[in-house]
């Protein structure tokens, strides 16, 4: 008998706001250990926290973006629990009354068609400092500069059946959040962290006991993860045994999850109301007015994309995976109106490769779009083959010089005239009597072989086209 | 009302013992009994109470107003090293 998998993820998400959550602390990544701290943050004693409105703000515009509820009154609470890098002794969380509530988010799966993800909630929460073991012998080191950053922590239903509708379900949302300028959402530097709630049952029973995986950093890890932690459940139950509610947590290096049993034993949380922060009241003009600056969402750019440029579901897909992506896209197709899927296709297969060769970026392309349109230009008016330009891209690349400047000092102008092509196929038959003779006995195939010799002695500057059809008429001798 | 007395010292992180627990479980009962009384209110048609206090919260907005003052503020931890504090091993 078959078992069903079913998986619930909590993505902590770094909110990019300027300053900290209840504080005027700066956020900046990458600054020198406990400089961006104050009373506040540190959690010494009567301070009071303040919340920051812009982090109120993206969460909003994120719960509006999965089509959510937005509780217009929402409430602080005390989550407790001792560790080093938390000063206070508790986080401030959103327990009963979350900012946002019941969304949802679409994905494609292989298998199952499109599925809706049911989004619980998202609650506005301070992230912890951070701790540091490694090298360290009787002690830690704790840098508190993380400590009371906003985060949104978003919530799904446990409405996945394998790893990879998790990992598609994490991918759709953190493109969503990229888009929505609510986060970096880099998970190398721990601004979307997920962990996920995973059991196994038999098909049409309640759900079995869930362990929660955590501390995975990159969509590889998580995959990994789930399908590691799913074959041990099902191995622990068909050997008789029960799986226990517990944590684990991830071990990349090994490739193993371990029980954080002891841990889980004391949390406890005792989950109180905040009384330094009264009830968060947001208005319905607030919302409204967050709502009409909603910038154009994944969906509605691919399909855009589809409608307004011909491309297909794929290329659409590819160009619009992120922000910059999407507008080097139009940045091109205005630079070269002429032919936007052309454009698609030589971005999406020729430029791209060639930049994630050079561990690029789309931002940081040595080629702008209007350099990249010239190109594009130069092919659509037959200056040059398709062949060619991939040679002038690499040269584009290399020195940064115009796609014309190097068709000019290269003398790549495509060879049009039938004059010339003439003469160059003349010479080719003549130095290939034999296949000429067994071409034309019927050896067909021959052709592709003339084509190449033709195109070689043009070092690539004839058109194809051309060739084709003067090659036919001459080889009929 | 029976509590387990040392698991709520445990989690509060207060060191009790077996005597002082034995004295305490009496009384932190009847301070929960004498709470008790509440659920006798019929609360039926009231709204929850988030806070005592009928305001809302106000914001602040996001503008940066701290410096460093790491040097002010480490003056009172107990240990130091390279800008980072330094606590007893916390194993994972």
């Amino acid at each position: 008998m078959s078992w069903e998998v079913v998986i619930g993820l909590e993505v902590h998400c770094q909110i990019n706001t300027d300053t900290k959550a209840f504080c005027g602390c700066s956020t900046a990544f990458g600054a020198e250990p406990n400089t961006q701290t104050c009373p506040v943050c540190l959690g010494m004693p009567g301070q009071l926290p303040v919340l920051n409105a812009l982090a109120v703000d993206k969460t909003i515009l994120t719960g509006l973006a999965i089509d959510a509820q937005i509780n217009l009154e929402s409430k602080f609470d005390r989550k407790n629990y001792f560790y080093p890098d938390l000063p206070k002794g508790y986080q401030i969380s959103q327990f009963t009354i979350p900012l946002v509530e019941h969304g949802h988010i679409d994905i494609t799966t292989k298998g199952r068609g499109d599925r809706r993800i049911g989004i619980t909630r998202i609650h506005m929460e301070e992230d912890a400092g951070k701790s540091m073991h490694e090298g360290l012998d009787a002690v830690s080191h704790i840098d508190l500069n993380r400590s009371g950053i906003p985060l949104m922590e978003i919530v799904s239903e446990p409405d996945m059946r394998s790893s990879d509708e998790a990992i598609a379900y994490l991918k759709n949302l953190h493109q969503l959040i990229r888009f929505l300028g609510v986060s970096g959402a880099d998970m190398e530097k721990g601004q979307f962290r997920c962990d996920a709630n995973i059991s196994v049952r038999r098909p049409g029973e309640p759900f079995g006991t869930r362990t929660e995986m955590k501390n995975m950093n990159s969509f590889r890890f998580i995959k990994q993860a789930i399908d590691y932690e799913v074959m041990r459940q099902i191995e622990v139950i068909e050997d008789g045994g029960k799986v226990i509610q517990e944590s684990r947590l991830w071990d990349s290096v090994k490739n193993e999850s371990r029980s954080m049993r002891g841990k889980e034993e004391a949390n406890d949380y005792r989950y109180f109301p905040e009384p330094d922060l009264p009830p968060l009241r947001v208005s319905q003009e607030r919302v409204d007015a967050i709502k009409a600056g909603m910038p154009e969402l994944p969906h509605q750019l691919r399909e855009r994309f589809e409608k307004e440029f011909g491309l297909s579901a794929y290329d659409a897909d590819v160009l619009t995976q992120t922000r910059e992506l999407s507008n080097w896209y139009e940045a091109l197709v205005a630079a070269h109106p002429a032919d936007p899927k052309r454009c698609a296709n030589w971005m999406a297969n020729e430029l791209l490769g060639r930049l994630k060769e050079l561990n690029k970026d789309i931002e940081h392309s040595p080629v702008s779009p209007e350099a990249f349109g010239k190109l594009m230009d130069r092919m659509g008016d037959n200056t040059i083959s398709g062949k060619i330009a991939k040679d002038v891209l690499d040269a584009m690349i290399e020195s940064g010089k115009d796609a014309d400047t190097i068709i000019e000092e290269k003398g790549l102008k495509q060879v049009t005239d039938t004059g010339s092509i003439d003469a160059m196929i003349q010479e080719i038959l003549d130095a290939n009597q034999g296949q000429v003779e067994a071409y034309r006995g019927g050896k067909d195939k021959l052709f592709g072989f003339f084509v190449g010799q033709v195109m070689k002695a043009s070092k690539g500057k004839a058109n194809p086209a051309v060739v084709n059809q003067r090659l036919k008429e001459l080889l009929k001798g | 009302m029976d509590i387990d007395v040392q698991k709520v010292a445990m989690l509060a992180r207060i060191r009790l013992t077996d005597d002082e627990a034995a004295e305490l479980g009496p009384q932190l009962s009847e301070i929960l009994g004498y709470v008790d009384q509440l659920a006798a209110v019929n609360t039926d048609g009231i709204k929850p109470t988030a806070h005592p206090h009928d305001a809302a919260m106000p914001l602040r907005a996001n503008v940066v107003t701290n410096g460093n003052q790491r040097d002010a503020l480490q003056a009172v931890a107990p240990k130091t090293e390279s800008g980072l504090y330094v606590v007893p091993k916390v194993i994972e």
